[in-house]
């Protein structure tokens, strides 16, 4: 392998239905400020079907140059396919770094590229920089500049570990969700359009689809809500969730809960913070009645303004809240709701 | 049928973890387990057996200590239990893990390979889907519910907003999570079978069509830089006030910071 040859910052614009998901516009922003430290330009890899429209809006948050793999086979998200294509724009284009989400759809299509390709894939990173490897020069061992460090949580949260991947090429990381900056959207920008397609020749491979169930659940996605009203097993019911949806109208937010409420059955798993769910970062999280377990604050302790409701006043959730308030949900959230219901009324007026 | 299960014995994050002075893990202080994904998959690799019958391989990578979970395994009703062990293969990221188990897993006769999704020390997810690939087989990740139609596997695949019911020809890997199904108990009896049972042991010349280039740390193409103790945000206001007092606390607050 020829490090030299791979150059550039690639990023995988995952879109599902043919709507670009959010993480992609994430993606394109990290990459944009790598790709300024080695003087590259962004890629945004596209694959779909009838996707191409979709370019301008990738354009739009910084790409500098949009791959677009489209083809029938690809409509709906399916491993073989999709690696396929993206291990062949690999092996086209020769990216030095290719960053790919860390959503259900990129921790089943990074790790099968990554084989493909034979290179390094560090999983779920929570920051990238460029640096040197090793960090601090080591007497007989070659110190490499410019390469991806990638940061990363481990061992549920309690260490962070950074990675490199100096021998191999690209270097590949999956990015956690609502971690990394878009950029402010600049209608009208243009990005260079490269189609490519390496062919589609279904194999054993090829899984097939049988049925396609989509949730219907019209609730706003936890990762892009400013406001979040979350619970957990201490609100002590379903129907006492009744509580933060109140609250939760009244400022403005939106409801999300502990991997305990799920496992409980009260709410559904893509409202789940944390390890196992989503990484948030709103500008203010309310933690009510959430112990706050290390899982879970991994997925929430990024957030602008932490205020937990706890009765247990040693709940880990206070070593991370802004404010803490020891005391009874059930007394303070209404008295809460009603206020806040009182003060928007009246700025209204 | 034949069914593969690849399990990993983890330190249990739970109760902490703990470090030596340098930084590093003590992992020997750390009570260990079966990794939970992956014994959900063994569950699941057992009700098949149990609803068409089939023989169940367990396989883990570790050190000679990882023996104790392929017992764990047989006593909960596993026919066989290999441990892949070899000081060359220690060090080793996802890319020389799953070309280990590959290594491994070519000797053997297989239809289905049942891994975890991740394991709680690493959470990378990423063994399962490359084995997969060294394989030459499908992969179908994250399964909430796998069947058995004629020759091939059905499962249910959770996406964010929707499922997929997707069918593969076997042979074919699936990864379980750990909501899958609740593991059953080891059987007293199990437990007397499993340590008496012999468990197969391998090491670097068992692994068939494996180069040295890819195996342990030589063969990781990811190193680590750095590691370290997490450093957690400050620890900010916590006041014990009446209902109403921490009403008109928080909405200062909200104000202060202009979110209302």
């Amino acid at each position: 392998m020829n490090l030299e040859e791979y150059k550039g910052v690639y990023v995988f614009a995952q879109q599902v239905d043919n709507k670009v998901s959010g993480i992609a516009f994430e993606l394109i922003g990290e990459g944009k400020r790598l790709a300024e430290k080695l003087n590259e330009k962004v890629t945004a890899v596209l694959v779909g079907s009838d996707v191409k429209a979709l370019a301008d809006e990738l354009a739009a948050y910084g790409a500098d140059r949009v791959i677009v793999v489209d083809d029938p086979e690809l409509k709906e998200y399916r491993t073989e396919p999709y690696a396929h294509a993206l291990a062949s724009v690999i092996n086209e284009f020769k990216p030095e770094i290719l960053l790919v989400g860390a959503t259900a759809i990129g921790r089943d299509l990074g790790p099968r590229v990554s084989a493909r390709v034979h290179t390094g894939l560090t999983a779920d990173c929570t920051s990238l920089e460029i640096g040197d490897f090793p960090i601090n020069p080591i007497p007989g061992k070659e110190q490499k500049h410019n390469q991806l460090l990638m940061t990363r949580p481990a061992f549920g949260g309690n260490t962070i570990a950074t990675i490199a991947c100096p021998e191999f090429r690209p270097q590949m990381a999956t990015v956690r969700p609502g971690v990394m900056q878009k950029l402010e959207k600049n209608e009208g920008a243009k990005a260079e359009i490269i189609e490519f397609n390496p062919g589609f020749t279904p194999d054993n491979k090829y899984v097939e689809i049988v049925k396609v169930v989509k949730n219907l659940t019209d609730t706003v996605d936890i990762m892009d809500a400013k406001i979040l009203v979350s619970g957990g097993r201490g609100v002590g019911s379903a129907e006492n969730f009744k509580l933060l949806d109140d609250l939760a109208e009244a400022i403005g937010g939106t409801v999300s809960c502990s991997r305990a409420v799920v496992d409980a059955g009260w709410k559904s798993k893509d409202l789940q913070v944390g390890q196992t769910g989503k990484t948030v970062r709103p500008t203010v999280y309310f933690a009510i009645g959430i112990s706050g377990a290390i899982q879970h604050l991994a997925g929430m302790e990024e957030s602008d303004i932490i205020i937990a409701i706890n009765k247990d006043e040693t709940a880990p959730i206070f070593d991370v809240a802004d404010y803490g308030i020891v005391g009874d949900l059930n007394k303070i959230v209404p008295m809460l709701t009603e206020q806040i219901k009182a003060e928007m009324a009246a700025k209204a007026n | 049928m034949k069914i593969v299960v690849c399990v990993k014995q983890v330190p249990d994050t739970k109760g902490g973890v703990k470090f030596n002075p340098d930084g590093t893990l003590d992992r020997a202080a750390m009570l260990t387990i079966m990794n939970p994904d992956d014994k959900a998959g063994l569950e699941a690799a057992l009700r098949l057996k149990d609803q068409y019958g089939a023989e169940v391989t367990v396989v883990t990578m570790g050190l000679p200590k990882a023996e104790e979970v392929l017992r764990e395994a047989m006593a909960m009703g596993a026919d066989k239990g290999i441990l892949v062990t070899d000081r060359v293969l220690g060090g080793a990221d996802t890319w020389a893990t799953s070309q280990t188990l590959a290594g491994a897993i070519r000797n053997l006769d297989y239809d289905l390979i049942i891994t975890g999704r991740q394991a709680i020390d690493g959470d990378t997810a990423q063994v399962g889907p490359q084995i997969s690939e060294h394989l030459g087989i499908p992969v179908i990740s994250y399964a909430q519910k796998i069947e058995i139609e004629g020759d091939s596997v059905v499962v249910e695949r959770q996406y964010d907003d929707r499922y997929h019911v997707l069918k593969a020809k076997m042979p074919c890997l699936v990864t379980a999570l750990a909501e899958l199904n609740e593991p059953r108990y080891m059987t007293p009896g199990g437990i007397f079978d499993a340590y008496n049972a012999e468990i197969t042991v391998w090491g670097r010349a068992d692994l068939k069509d494996v180069e040295d280039s890819n195996l342990g740390l030589k063969g990781s193409p990811t190193q680590i830089a750095k590691a370290s103790d997490k450093v957690r945000k400050g620890q900010g206001e916590k006041v014990t006030l009446d209902p109403t007092e921490s009403v008109a606390y928080i909405m200062n607050k909200l104000k202060e910071k202009h979110v209302i």
